[in-house]
């Protein structure tokens, strides 16, 4: 029902304004005073408020270090929590300045839906969970499963293509958010619940008896999860884009929320093009120069976000794999500041 | 009866100020909706959102779990999916209408009963259902009672061959041989020969007024003739029993949990306000006509059948198809809880994958319009049909 009034939001939306929507989006975001974020809302570890209702996770800290940078405020953030199917609607339509919501990069999505997708900030792939009772460790061993899944996202998609490229049948119970898949898995609507395997581990907490259930080995897709802007406005894109570079040079070059005010007075010429030392390299994104001074400050590197919400600072202990630093054998690389 | 609007006679000079402003506001309004199009469509082209409906023919992509047409993620197409979704409208829509209107009447007829504790019990109903919001019991029927029903793996045989359990009712799957089709031409032919003999007795009475008993003879030719057929064919019906696989029940006829909360939430829903519209349209009917009944000697249940509902009826089927507009535009609460109905298949799922909002919004509400004014078009052809003739 929110994705229908968000439909006839954004037809009402689209057939008013006139204006194109370009290279407007950080004025508007300054003028407004806060940076209106698309976030998940029920996935630990990504994006959830506590029970205090202080939004925390990987992608919230990505919109903080936004805010930061603009407004050298990592509070300055209105965060919307949006399930999968209303997510690129309130994009399109305005009602958020950008996505940060464990969303995959794909061709159809950064093209046919007036999307960008700015940089990959997780390499996730999907996975299975099934409860320990069913005695499978393959999901190649899932033939005639019923596999609860959520509405609107790639693994719904890949859910079809992995089974039938497997020639294996499965039953397909499909709802409109994650909570519900969840809960219909839980009372044993199905056999398997599959999504993201981040989200697997956020979500097998929520689980009664978490024990219980099991992860299963295989990873079924490539899920590149990126935040998204609208297309057309390179400037914000930008922006958006050198946040999360940003963030990944300065845990290539070790500075952290902790040591950066003594990395202020390094010698290290990266360093001092980094934080805005040398060099006007936050105006050229229509920032001050302190840019990458107060993300760091206020939210910290990329390792630090990682850890502090997902990895072994997290109850998820999801280990850095894929997005570890191009140096250590990951594939997380950010491109120079210069 | 339906208020008589006077015709007026078209050319007077009042009519003539009238048709002007009736053009000129269909002008505005025209140019208002031609102006909001050309808008979309240009702001769709800034905004690089596709337009059209290009993505029609394009492979879906994604399973649906109850599927009235053949269907496949690997091969059909999002219009393939635009019609499976509409079919389980469709679906649960009609079995929902039948079953509400026939728990409405027998509940409204049950709340003017003289019998104390059936009209107390039929109030209590109307009144309790009627004033809980729609989606509460739906996810009352669906979380609480059948996800109380048992785990797969500890299903209830029913008697009969089913199977029940919280993924669903399984029920024996009909399989018919190639000589069934001569039991169904013997039930047609049997059923044409009944109707003859009604209408042959019929005429009998009108002419000699002797009552001719058809009961049995009909009876015979309806289910007589086509079970001996069944017999000499040689039994061509099997059905195959739904058995337990590794994970689920495998064959069968497959009912789900989805469908029947749904289907069980609209139609008891629903038939509480269609028992309110039935008790209006019998109290409507002037008690002499009732007293007239008993005084030509009709038992109560001839009066209600041959005197008292005809008339109601005529106050009954404006409300009704009011209440039957409801229950089909309530189904698309469906997304609630995962039944694959036209909103949550279409303005789902397809909607999400194509990202073209505009288009499929506009041909979901489209759709629904159209089934809407279909039902009201059918019902305004049975109160006319039905309408007093006067003389």
């Amino acid at each position: 029902m929110k994705c229908l009034a968000m439909a006839i939001a954004l037809t009402t939306a689209l057939a008013c304004a006139t204006q194109p929507a370009s290279a407007q989006t950080l004025a508007a975001v300054k003028a407004r005073g806060e940076l209106i974020c698309g976030a998940n809302g029920t996935l630990a570890g990504f994006g959830m408020p506590d029970p205090q209702g202080n939004w925390t996770g990987f992608d919230v800290d990505f919109c903080r270090a936004i805010a930061a940078a603009i407004f050298n405020d990592p509070t300055k953030v209105k965060f919307v929590p949006l399930t999968a199917k209303d997510r690129f609607t309130a994009l399109q339509s305005g009602e958020v300045d950008v996505l940060s919501r464990n969303t995959t990069w794909t061709l159809s999505r950064d093209t046919s839906l007036g999307l960008d997708f700015v940089a990959v900030t997780f390499y996730d792939g999907q996975g299975f969970m099934v409860r320990k009772a069913l005695k499978v460790s393959s999901a190649l061993e899932l033939n005639g499963a019923a596999v609860c899944v959520q509405q609107g996202t790639t693994s719904e998609l890949n859910l079809a293509d992995y089974f039938r490229s497997n020639h294996m049948s499965l039953k397909t119970v499909t709802f409109a958010t994650g909570e519900e898949a969840l809960k219909a898995y839980e009372s044993g609507r199905c056999d398997s619940y599959t999504t993201d395997s981040s989200g697997l581990y956020g979500e097998r907490l929520e689980l009664a008896e978490p024990s219980q259930n099991i992860v299963l080995p295989e990873i079924i897709s490539k899920e590149p999860l990126s935040p998204a802007v609208r297309h057309g406005d390179n400037q914000w894109a930008d922006l958006v884009r050198w946040t999360h570079f940003v963030m990944l040079d300065a845990e290539e070059l070790g500075i952290n929320q902790g040591n950066v005010d003594a990395k202020l007075k390094s010698d290290d010429p990266e360093t001092r093009r980094l934080l805005g030392v040398e060099g006007q390299y936050g105006e050229a994104l229509g920032l001050t120069n302190d840019w990458a001074y107060r993300i760091i400050k206020h939210v910290g590197n990329y390792g630090e976000s990682f850890e502090r919400n997902v990895g072994q600072g997290s109850p998820l202990k999801i280990v850095r794999g894929l997005n570890a630093l191009w140096t250590k054998g990951g594939l997380q690389y950010g491109p120079p500041i210069r | 009866m339906p208020p008589q609007i006077l015709p007026r006679r078209a050319g007077s000079p009042r009519r003539f100020g009238g048709i002007a402003l009736q053009i000129a506001l269909v002008v505005v309004i025209g140019s208002v909706a031609y102006g909001a199009f050309s808008n979309v469509a240009e702001n769709l082209a800034h905004a690089h959102i596709a337009s059209g409906f290009g993505f029609w023919n394009n492979t879906a992509g994604f399973d649906i779990s109850q599927t009235l047409i053949p269907y496949s993620a690997s091969i059909s197409s999002f219009g393939r999916a635009f019609w499976v979704g509409l079919l389980n409208t469709l679906l649960v829509a009609a079995i929902g209408i039948a079953l509400a209107t026939l728990l409405g009447f027998a509940v409204g007829i049950a709340r003017l009963s003289r019998n104390w504790l059936l009209a107390r019990l039929a109030g209590g109903y109307v009144e309790l259902i009627r004033n809980v919001p729609l989606l509460l019991q739906l996810l009352f029927w669906y979380n609480a009672v059948l996800k109380a029903l048992p785990v797969v793996h500890g299903s209830l045989a029913l008697p009969g061959g089913g199977i029940l359990n919280n993924r669903g009712l399984f029920l024996p799957r009909p399989e018919f041989a190639p000589t069934f089709g001569a039991v169904l031409v013997a039930l047609l032919a049997g059923i044409i020969v009944a109707i003859a003999l009604q209408s042959l007795a019929r005429r009998r009475r009108a002419r000699t007024g002797e009552e001719m008993q058809i009961l049995w003879p009909a009876l015979g030719l309806i289910v007589g003739l086509p079970l001996v057929v069944f017999i000499l064919a040689g039994f061509p019906l099997t059905f195959s029993l739904p058995r337990m696989g590794r994970f689920n029940v495998v064959g069968g006829v497959e009912i789900l949990p989805e469908f029947a909360a749904l289907l069980l939430a609209l139609s008891v829903y629903t038939a509480a306000f269609i028992a309110e519209v039935v008790r209006a349209g019998v109290l409507a009917v002037a008690p002499g006509q009732t007293e007239a009944a008993a005084a030509l000697g009709l038992r109560s249940g001839m009066t209600l059948r041959l005197v008292v509902l005809p008339q109601a009826m005529r106050v009954i089927v404006p409300p009704l198809t009011s209440q039957y507009l409801n229950l089909i535009k309530n189904s698309s609460l469906a997304v609630a809880i995962g039944y694959p109905d036209l909103v949550q298949v279409f303005a789902g799922s397809v909607l999400n994958i194509t990202g073209q909002a505009v288009e499929v919004i506009a041909l979901t509400m489209a759709v629904y319009l159209a089934i809407s004014l279909f039902t009201a078009l059918s019902m305004n052809v049975y109160a006319r049909a039905t309408a007093v003739v006067e003389r």
